[in-house]
């Protein structure tokens, strides 16, 4: 049976983790390689590492650490972050990286999903969907949530498929780092309405919330950051939990 | 041992040749007939769209070699796909090398799937020491049914072939090299274990 992944996701600025991280047994809590290593080691499913750098050179980093992340991990891992051209993908696929997640650059040149998609293939083009509710209504925003768009959640994640993306990863602004659980609503009608795998993202502060995103929100995989890199949550004992519910995970 | 990736432009090759480094071996990429012909083992990657992957491969000259190939060859992914007789992706003649339609999913199931997923049924030596049921990872819309070269099957939406082999031909639906351990295991059986 297909499982439900667990995926913790790493924030990397220059090529090294930011945001924190606290892992007592690393011997260098920057090192991206050395943090992917051990989560591949204690069973996470796939990683993400989404890149913040905000200039050229930290870009050209980012290339040379899909290499070096390739060369170590023996999961999928999925690229994510400044990403705006076939060139761009072509880069950190050839060095190893399974998947990238494209987000603002899909909302400014929807053609972009197309054209990658063509090139290289449904399986490894993820659109990432940030969204905040206003109002009732979802509303796809940018730049890390700072920009609302004219897009309606939904509307969007239907054309994104449409264009041949073979995954969404869907983050609720109105969750993300409060800790206090994902978006199961938006996520279960995302998961019902669209016939391409949701990744659950943004809410994560509990093993129980995991159970919902599966459970209520009906995601194929859930993605997180601080629980796991403050070791607020094992993946280990996360996923035998999720186990004992009945909810299919690699043990 | 020398092994050879067969390298035409459709693949994620470079996590092929990391997994077979560490394992302790080396793996060189090559489009070379004499240098893939005198290779002891040979893996035929794939990852994109079928049709466009088969024509590289023609434009490199080698969906005429791979089938006369004399040692072990493991095809991946669209790699294996590739090897068998035709597939509905692009209405794509294949090396029909297993004689297997590959065809989409139905509806009925998210397409593409995407992750780890059981594999059953063990009946080769490419899965030496792996037990049934364990979990490998699978990226991809379109499955070949199960049919008399089957040694491995997985379950979506319906049974299907996550392995294939006639004589020193193998084929992986699942990415080896993305799936941890038992992927590990798996590669080395290919390179230790098949002669």
């Amino acid at each position: 049976m297909l499982t439900k992944r667990i995926i913790p996701c790493l924030d990397i600025k220059n090529g090294r983790t930011v945001k924190g991280v606290n892992f007592v047994d690393l011997r260098d809590a920057g090192d991206p390689v050395e943090l992917a290593e051990i989560y591949a080691k204690t069973g996470a499913d796939e990683l993400v590492f989404l890149d913040i750098s905000a200039t050229e050179e930290g870009r050209r980093t980012m290339a040379d650490l899909v290499l070096r992340v390739a060369e170590k991990v023996n999961i999928p891992f999925t690229v994510g972050g400044g990403i705006s051209s076939v060139a761009d993908v072509d880069i950190l696929l050839q060095n190893g990286a399974d998947k990238v997640s494209i987000n603002s650059s899909a909302v400014k040149n929807p053609q972009l999903i197309n054209d990658l998609v063509a090139k290289f293939g449904s399986q490894c083009i993820v659109v990432a969907i940030d969204a905040k509710e206003v109002d009732g209504e979802w509303i796809v925003h940018l730049v890390g949530g700072k920009v609302p768009t004219e897009l309606n959640l939904f509307d969007w994640a239907k054309e994104v498929e449409a264009r041949g993306a073979g995954e969404i990863l869907f983050t609720s602004m109105n969750h993300d780092g409060t800790k206090n659980g994902f978006a199961n609503e938006a996520l279960a009608k995302l998961s019902t309405e669209l016939n391409i795998p949701i990744i659950a993202s943004g809410g994560a502060g509990t093993i129980a919330h995991f159970t919902d995103a599966f459970t209520k929100g009906k995601a194929d995989a859930a993605l997180a950051a601080s629980v796991f890199h403050f070791k607020e949550i094992a993946i280990k004992e996360l996923k035998e939990e999720l186990h004992s519910k009945d909810i299919p995970v690699r043990l | 041992m020398k092994i050879v990736i067969i390298d035409y432009g459709a693949g994620n090759i470079q996590s092929i040749k990391f997994a077979i480094q560490r394992l302790g071996y080396q793996a060189v990429l090559s489009s070379d007939v004499e240098e893939i012909v005198a290779a002891d083992k040979v893996i035929f990657p794939g990852v994109g769209e079928a049709s466009s992957a088969m024509n590289k491969l023609r434009e490199s000259k080698l969906d005429g070699l791979i089938p006369q190939l004399k040692q072990p060859v493991l095809g991946i992914c669209l790699g294996m796909q590739l090897m068998c007789n035709h597939s509905q992706e692009g209405d794509t003649k294949g090396l029909g090398i297993f004689d297997v339609e590959v065809s989409q999913f139905p509806n009925s199931v998210k397409v593409p799937q995407i992750g780890w997923n059981q594999i059953s049924q063990l009946k080769s030596d490419l899965f030496s020491e792996v037990r049934e049921d364990e979990h490998v990872y699978m990226v991809h819309s379109f499955y070949a049914a199960v049919c008399e070269a089957t040694i491995a099957q997985s379950n979506y939406g319906l049974d299907y072939s996550a392995a294939l082999q006639k004589d020193n031909f193998y084929g992986t639906q699942f990415h080896p090299e993305k799936s941890s351990v038992v992927g590990e295991r798996i590669l080395k059986n290919f390179l230790v274990n098949i002669n």
